[in-house]
């Protein structure tokens, strides 16, 4: 017996070959979107200040709704697209809000307190009902947010300003009937997270230039990482080469915020809403955090498999409840953060899209269906606005027309889904048929 | 050793859907016993099993007669989880155990040590933190008392299944009120050295003063730790011997001995032909059947039974060369190689199968009994196919020419050739499946389970009809299934397979003994 354990522990070190391949198979479609978002880069001949001043907006925008995808993974209900029901709530509440008239950082808080039981009572009715469609949470998500689309239609185009009264011309069609289609946040819940400062009027308050933020946030991640590597303990310690390729990274990443501060160039024109960028940090520390309670643990033996999380007496039922609830607030915020980087939105149209690109962000990042991490989310997100940015450009470039480009960016997102899908279901065929070896071949 | 049983089961009976599994069973077993529970499938031990511990199964259909006591108290066991609060842990034989988690969460699955932190101060004890220390230490304590080597941080994923098996049991032993433990043919997926240990394993943790429930049908192991034997037969105990009282060969004719009314087939005396299907060292991929190593050899114009219990590899066999699950090693038709894992080629061999699972895989339920018949040789043979250029079409007048033929035949009770085969009864829908393979013209006819769920009656008629092929065609058959005492009815051998190999080879009118020592996986001693 104890010899085999130790064969065992050996068999855990790394070949290096084998572990290469290993790791670009494993990362395919991370790596492929990689060399695509650089060679778009390359081919769009934008230049370096257009790009990082929009894809800083759209990190900013988009992150936290992929964050809220995670927990569902983890539970083993799959990407959750119901996350538009979280998305409707969102706008709704917004659209209150600034019917009252409250703006800036107080109209955010207020947006989010209210939002935050509607989207809880959303996600324990759709939870409800993925306990009853278990294993096809993900096309009972997709055909639900349709539903609710419908449910949502109706409140607001009949509803509002006949049964639920509203005066307010900016907000009501001229008919007297029915949520204007598109809506105008200015002077109102707009820049309310990402310029906080406006409501004082100090535009600059909280809103450092990107270099400087990227050399803050480089020495930072090089402290957590040094510090983690003194305390933790031996055998959970990073590998020295992935520990010197990491710190070699983050210096890149220093070195090229002092040379652009120290340059005087245009990148040094761009803001980073920097309030945003901390809840962000603060969700994927949450969801960490999260990960390592007993109802993280408990999400995750339920994710792995339902019947033994069931004999060990988790009420399986609850916990996954618990996780589209949680879910759906983090959505619900997800949108407003979403709602006041955009300013203006299309009242039956903004949240449509929502399950689907985040979904598509959080594959590209290299999650799966039954795996998924922050570092998928924060990877993906910038890979895939990445691509959204430079497409129409190199479609321009390449073919004469933005419009192509579109095309492509369209069809990527939906097109990454499918392939990822299909893959997972493949990888799961070959992990089947290995296990089904007769036994005594492992070793 | 105290006075008192921990467990007593008393007068425990239980039906499903009308039909009784479980007769009357008594069972008392004292702190620190091993009691060990021997039986063929279908005896009813899990079921016994599944009320100690409080399964769905059990409740949801209606429940069951008869009362438990748990240290002198009588108790109510509803859950599995409160089977836990009686101090009852189970082994299963299939693991409970979740891949990605190392060994020490596994042990600790929803056992956690919790450490409180702010968060869980604010919002509730669901948002502890996990004590990973304390988890590791309990784990590795745990496995002390095993004495085995399993490093507690490694994955689930990737371990042998030996140190699968430990975990779920450190597990058990990880609960601090643990009183009876119960072990669900836990050898059954071991090697030879790892089942001596866990063996050894299961005497300490008795020794501490823990009843042990040990189900198996290996009965030198039961021999070897078993304090006492309980052996069920047909949902009743048919004995409970101390084990210094009993032995092997009594165990073995107790398990399988029942008042067979059947004629062998050996006045037959087998006349053998060549062979004329050869298996070297085959092995197939079935889940919960999985044939290791069979060798194994058939000869023209007998009928071969295999035979053994549920679970090591009898049902795989078939399957297998029909290429139907995951299959390597040798087989040869008439000295011809057969390409495997390709159910064509197998057609294209001359085999035909009848399977086990009829209405799943046999057949078309929602079709006429005509098609049915004639399916397979339309798709296997291209028979019963008018071609018209690319397109073909079904050749109806043959088709109908050869169901009412095979109707007449086989006896098959229907209103017509085109009733639908879901609404025969099971005897006229396993007609059907042999018809359909009949029709296939086979060299050697595979038939798995032929007599599964159907009436007494139509099972001595399908029967007969298997015999009536073979005495008057000469048509080699296979026939597999878990009811010995129609195999000796009708085969001129038996094979029994035991652990996914042939244990040995017996003619129809061999011993009960012999028969119930191969199936419990001994080696049968001369002179017995």
């Amino acid at each position: 017996m104890q010899s085999k354990t130790t064969v065992l522990r050996e068999s855990f070190v790394p070949r290096s070959i084998e572990s290469i391949k290993q790791f670009l198979v494993s990362n395919m479609v991370t790596i492929m979107f990689v060399i695509l978002s650089v060679l778009g880069y390359k081919v769009s001949g934008m230049t370096p200040f257009l790009f990082f001043m929009d894809i800083t907006a759209r990190i900013s925008r988009n992150a936290f709704l992929v964050l809220a995808l995670i927990i569902p993974v983890m539970a083993g209900m799959g990407l959750n697209f119901s996350i538009v029901l979280g998305a409707m709530a969102a706008q709704a509440v917004v659209i209150f809000v600034t019917h009252w008239g409250i703006g800036g950082l107080p109209g955010i808080v207020l947006a989010v307190a209210l939002v935050t039981p509607l989207a809880a009572l959303l996600g324990f009715l759709t939870g409800t009902l993925f306990n009853r469609t278990k294993g096809q949470e993900m096309i009972a998500g997709l055909i639900l947010g349709y539903f609710a689309q419908g449910v949502y239609e109706l409140i607001f185009l009949q509803l509002v300003g006949s049964l639920i009264p509203m005066s307010n011309p900016r907000l009501i069609m001229g008919s007297g009937v029915g949520v204007r289609t598109t809506i105008d946040l200015t002077g109102g819940l707009k820049y309310g997270l990402d310029w906080p400062g406006q409501y004082w009027g100090n535009d600059l308050l909280l809103r450092p230039t990107l270099p400087w933020t990227a050399l803050g946030l480089s020495v930072l991640l090089a402290l957590v990482l040094l510090a983690y590597q003194l305390r933790a303990e031996k055998r959970k310690r990073w590998s020295i080469p992935r520990m010197v390729a990491s710190m070699v990274g983050i210096v890149v990443i220093a070195a090229w915020s002092i040379v652009q501060i120290r340059s005087n160039s245009q990148i040094n024109w761009i803001r980073v809403p920097l309030l945003t960028w901390l809840v962000i940090g603060a969700a994927c520390v949450g969801l960490h955090f999260f990960s390592k309670t007993k109802l993280g643990q408990d999400m995750r033996s339920v994710g792995q498999n339902r019947h033994v999380a069931a004999v060990a007496g988790i009420d399986v039922n609850r916990v996954r409840i618990k996780a589209i609830i949680l879910s759906m607030v983090m959505a619900a915020w997800g949108h407003i953060i979403f709602l006041q980087n955009l300013g203006t939105f299309s009242t039956y149209g903004s949240h449509e899209q929502v399950g689907l690109y985040s979904a598509a962000a959080l594959l590209i990042g290299g999650a799966t269906v039954a795996k998924a991490s922050i570092k998928h989310a924060v990877l993906g997100t910038i890979l895939f606005h990445t691509l959204f940015i430079v497409a129409p450009a190199a479609g321009r470039q390449l073919f004469g027309d933005a419009q192509i480009g579109e095309y492509f960016r369209v069809f990527v997102a939906y097109g990454v889904i499918g392939i990822t899908l299909a893959m997972h279901a493949w990888k799961h065929v070959l992990q089947s048929r290995s296990d089904a070896k007769p036994s005594g071949t492992e070793h | 050793m105290g006075a008192a049983p921990i467990l007593r089961m008393r007068g425990i009976s239980k039906s499903f859907h009308g039909t009784q599994v479980l007769h009357d069973v008594n069972l008392e077993i004292m702190p620190g016993e091993i009691h060990g529970i021997v039986g063929e499938n279908g005896a009813g031990k899990s079921t016994l099993m599944n009320i100690l511990f409080g399964m769905d199964v059990i409740h949801s259909t209606g429940g069951y007669e008869g009362s438990l006591e748990i240290a002198g108290k009588p108790v109510d066991i509803k859950s599995p989880l409160q089977a836990m609060e009686h101090g009852i842990g189970m082994v299963h034989q299939e693991f409970m155990l979740l891949p990605s988690y190392s060994v020490a969460e596994n042990i600790k699955l929803n056992r956690e040590v919790l450490k409180p932190n702010l968060v869980s101060r604010l919002f509730g004890s669901g948002l502890q933190s996990l004590d990973y220390e304390r988890m590791y230490r309990d784990a590795r304590r745990a496995l002390g008392r095993l004495n085995v080597g399993i490093d507690e941080f490694a994955p689930i994923a990737g371990l042998p299944v030996g140190y699968m098996q430990f975990t779920e049991i450190a597990r058990e032993l990880d609960k601090e009120n643990l009183r009876i433990l119960v072990f669900d043919e836990p050898t059954a997926v071991l090697g030879e050295s790892e089942a001596a240990h866990l063996l050894k394993a299961i005497q300490e943790i008795a020794a501490e003063g823990i009843a042990v429930l040990f189900i198996t049908h290996r009965l030198s192991e039961i021999m070897e730790v078993c304090h006492n034997i309980t052996v069920l037969r047909d949902g009743r105990v048919v004995a409970t011997r101390k084990k210094n009282e009993t032995n092997v060969l009594e165990l073995a004719e107790l398990m399988v001995g029942r008042s067979m009314q059947f004629n062998t087939n050996s006045k037959r005396q087998v006349q053998r032909g060549k062979p004329i299907l050869e298996v070297k060292d085959f092995k197939v991929d079935m889940p919960g059947e999985q044939v290791r190593s069979v060798d194994l050899t058939v000869y023209q114009g007998e009928i071969l039974g295999i035979g053994g219990l549920a679970g090591q590899g009898k049902i795989g066999i078939a399957n297998g060369i029909m290429g139907l699950f995951p299959a390597s090693g040798e087989v040869k038709i008439n000295g011809e190689p057969l390409e495997l894992n390709s159910s064509q080629a197998a057609i294209a061999a001359g085999l035909a199968f009848v399977s086990e699972d009829r209405r799943g895989v046999g057949l078309l339920l929602d079709a006429s009994i005509e098609l049915n018949i004639a399916s397979g040789a339309m798709f296997g043979h291209g028979k019963f196919l008018k071609t018209w250029g690319p397109f073909s079409q079904t050749d109806r007048r043959a088709i109908r020419e050869n169901a009412l033929k095979y109707i007449k035949q086989l006896g098959v009770r229907c209103t017509g050739p085109t009733q639908k085969v879901r609404q025969l009864s099971g005897g006229n829908q396993q007609k059907v499946c042999i018809a359909r393979a009949l029709t296939m013209n086979p060299k050697i006819l595979l038939v798995s389970e032929p007599t599964r769920g159907i009436d007494v009656g139509a099972k001595q008629v399908v029967l007969d009809l298997l015999r009536e092929l073979n005495e008057e065609l000469g048509m080699t058959i296979v026939v597999t299934s878990s009811e010995l005492a129609e195999l000796r009815s009708i085969c001129s051998r038996i094979a029994i397979i035991t652990d996914g190999q042939v244990a040995g080879i017996l003619r129809p009118d061999d011993s009960d003994v012999n028969f119930g020592l191969l199936m419990a996986g001994q080696p049968i001693e001369k002179g017995a």
